[in-house]
């Protein structure tokens, strides 16, 4: 390739990358597209109800994400919560967040956020509706 | 204020920027071993600095540095590539305080306010951006990075349109251009998990496994041109050759980040195929900075600037090519997602492609902006130095993290009935994680290192220098001495 007398060059690899680009950024498009038609049956989207929709922007405006992990991404310090309701059930959740921190001296310490009943219950819809998407079966065990 | 090493004095504005990226770089190292101390001894600081914030800051830092270095490389490249002077030293001086000052506010907002209250004051109700990993940043510091990345665009892409067009400063547009384009997904946000998590990877995987490798690629082609005197001919066609792969196996790699979140089975398929062809560009461009340099026409007197380009394709290979790859296939990441494999990954892919081409151009850069060719012998030295200590440092991370990985996937993941809970399994994961930190603790001597390597004096090394510092090249020359 470095070659000077090499039959490759240099606008050859310049064809190369502008038609594979522009190639292989139509078809993921038109995969994405797809995808976006099967993601209402595949997440169960009839169920996102107002308490799931409000779930989520408790989740997003304590980031949650900054410590946990949801479906396997996010921060690798506390508990995945995609499979916690399963894991744990909705009083369990609703008990432990409003238990914290533990103040057990050098344990991980999960901060107070003061949410109201209406505030849990709807993280609760939303972590468990999260729980029912089919997400090809990960975690492999409820431990997440 | 004449700099008679700069070919075009604009160029200078981009020194404000490499200062600017430094020390938030430190910052981010500082953050990093806080966040690796709450592993171990998990109420430190807290409730001041809960784990969730510091991380914030830690990566959030590391973005906004790496756009104050690719900003200022463009700053500094592009005039010299386009020959001419830079559309406006102004607006790229105006830009710069208003990124910083919101990037300023924006981490003190982090740290003083909770985030929720942070949200409501910052107008997230209007338009739900937040909360979401490495897109934390409030609504007002989106639009600001919008606007200041339209601006830069405008400056560069006028330079460029009035001057001489390389293969370099096309690139390096296109990768620019792109980056500010995907960023819009970050306002995406739909209240469907899975399509909010899917629309998020446009953003983190299209930027750094997509159009950030074109900016990568512009960097390290420029700084191997500069530095060896090898021909354009030769360089733009690897640049081509290794940026079509990037984006060829790049863009539907995006896949083995659908496996679980929600999205049709098929990706399993597209993902672990395309991103097993991955590491492909990374050795590329391996070959190709061990090809120049041995190829090499000149001896530069900036040696250290040679060191640290190689390093950057060597460990963005191993970071983000091997790293990735151990871990990419879907029957393997069924077991790894979400673990410490993904950190060690993370981390390494980062330093390796990212951090280091960065300070390539900073190492090549930073002189010429204070009127030598080169550094001293002396100050070269620090500097090669600290990349060594820097990469032991981040080395001694990674393997502790792979480590704690694979014990963990072992303890928590693999087994089918008695698993252990995730909390158990970290209290197994201790000693790695105090390595870790040792090797947190080295990363930091060699930044601090590196930083001092700016105020190491001495007689800069010049091109006459050249016969002496073959022998002290990085690499032995094929073609100096003909048979």
């Amino acid at each position: 390739m470095s070659q000077s007398h090499s039959g490759f060059t240099k606008q050859m690899a310049r064809n190369m990358f502008y038609g594979g680009t522009v190639f292989f950024a139509l078809l993921f498009a038109a995969i994405v597209f797809d995808s976006e038609r099967r993601i209402p049956e595949r997440s169960n989207a009839q169920a996102i109800t107002p308490a799931v929709v409000a779930g989520k922007k408790i989740w997003e405006t304590r980031n949650c994400i900054g410590c946990h992990t949801l479906l396997g991404e996010g921060a690798y310090f506390a508990p995945e919560l995609g499979n916690v309701y399963k894991r744990r059930g909705g009083d369990f959740i609703k008990v432990w967040i409003k238990a914290q921190p533990t103040g057990v001296a050098h344990r991980r310490q999960m901060p107070q956020f003061n949410l109201t009943d209406q505030q849990l219950d709807d993280l609760v819809e939303f972590l468990k509706w999260t729980g029912e998407i089919n997400n090809e079966k990960w975690p492999p065990n409820i431990e997440g | 204020m004449h700099i008679s090493t700069l070919k075009y004095q604009s160029q200078s504005v981009s020194k404000l920027y490499f200062i600017a990226a430094m020390a938030l770089f430190a910052g981010q190292i500082i953050f990093g071993i806080t966040l690796g101390l709450q592993y171990v001894v998990g109420d430190l600081f807290f409730p001041y600095i809960p784990f969730n914030v510091a991380r914030m800051v830690h990566t959030n830092l590391l973005i906004v540095w790496l756009l104050f270095g690719f900003m200022g490389a463009a700053y500094y490249m592009v005039p010299e590539e386009a020959e001419t002077e830079l559309h406006s030293p102004l607006l790229a001086k105006v830009l710069f305080w208003i990124f910083l000052v919101a990037g300023a506010l924006t981490i003190v907002g982090y740290l003083t306010v909770p985030y929720a209250k942070l949200a409501e004051l910052t107008g997230n109700d209007l338009l739900q951006t937040m909360g979401r990993e490495f897109l934390e940043q409030p609504l007002p510091t989106k639009v600001g990075i919008v606007i200041v990345a339209l601006g830069f665009l405008y400056n560069i892409s006028m330079t460029v349109l009035k001057g001489r067009k390389t293969a370099i400063s096309l690139v390096l547009l296109m990768g620019l251009w792109g980056l500010a384009l995907m960023f819009l997904f970050s306002f995406v946000n739909p209240h469907n998990l899975v399509r909010d998590k899917m629309y998020w990877w446009f953003v983190v995987h299209l930027w750094v496994e997509g159009v950030w490798e074109l900016i990568l690629g512009a960097l390290l082609a420029y700084v191997l041109v500069k530095t060896t005197g090898v021909d354009r001919e030769v360089i733009d066609k690897w640049l081509y050759v290794i940026i079509a792969f990037a984006l060829m196996t790049g863009i539907l790699g995006t896949g083995h980040h659908f496996y679980f979140i929600g999205l049709p089975g098929y990706w399993h398929w597209i993902g672990s195929i395309f991103s097993a062809l991955e590491p492909i560009p990374f050795f590329m461009m391996t070959v190709f900075a061990f090809n120049m340099v041995q190829r090499r026409r000149r001896e530069h007197p900036n040696q250290a600037a040679v060191l640290w380009a190689v390093g950057t394709a060597v460990l963005g290979f191993l970071g983000a090519g091997l790293w990735g790859f151990i871990h990419t296939l879907s029957a393997v990441n069924y077991y790894t997602h979400g673990s410490q494999i993904t950190a060690a990954h993370g981390h390494l892919a980062f330093y390796g492609a990212y951090v280091l081409v960065v300070i390539t151009l900073i190492s090549y850069a930073m002189p010429t902006l204070r009127g030598r060719i080169a550094n001293s012998k002396k100050a070269q030295a620090a500097e090669m130095w600290s990349f060594w200590i820097m990469t032991i440092g981040m080395a001694t991370m990674v393997l502790a993290l792979t480590g704690a990985g694979i014990l963990q996937v072992w303890l928590q993941r693999m087994p089918l009935t008695n698993a252990m809970g995730f909390m158990a399994t970290q209290d197994q994961l201790t000693i790695f994680y105090w390595v870790r930190i040792a090797g947190g603790v080295i990363f930091l001597l060699g930044q601090f290192l590196f930083f001092a390597s700016f105020f190491i004096g001495g007689d800069p090394v010049t091109e006459d220098a050249g016969g002496k510092g073959a022998k002290s090249g990085v690499l032995p020359a094929r073609s100096l001495n003909p048979a």
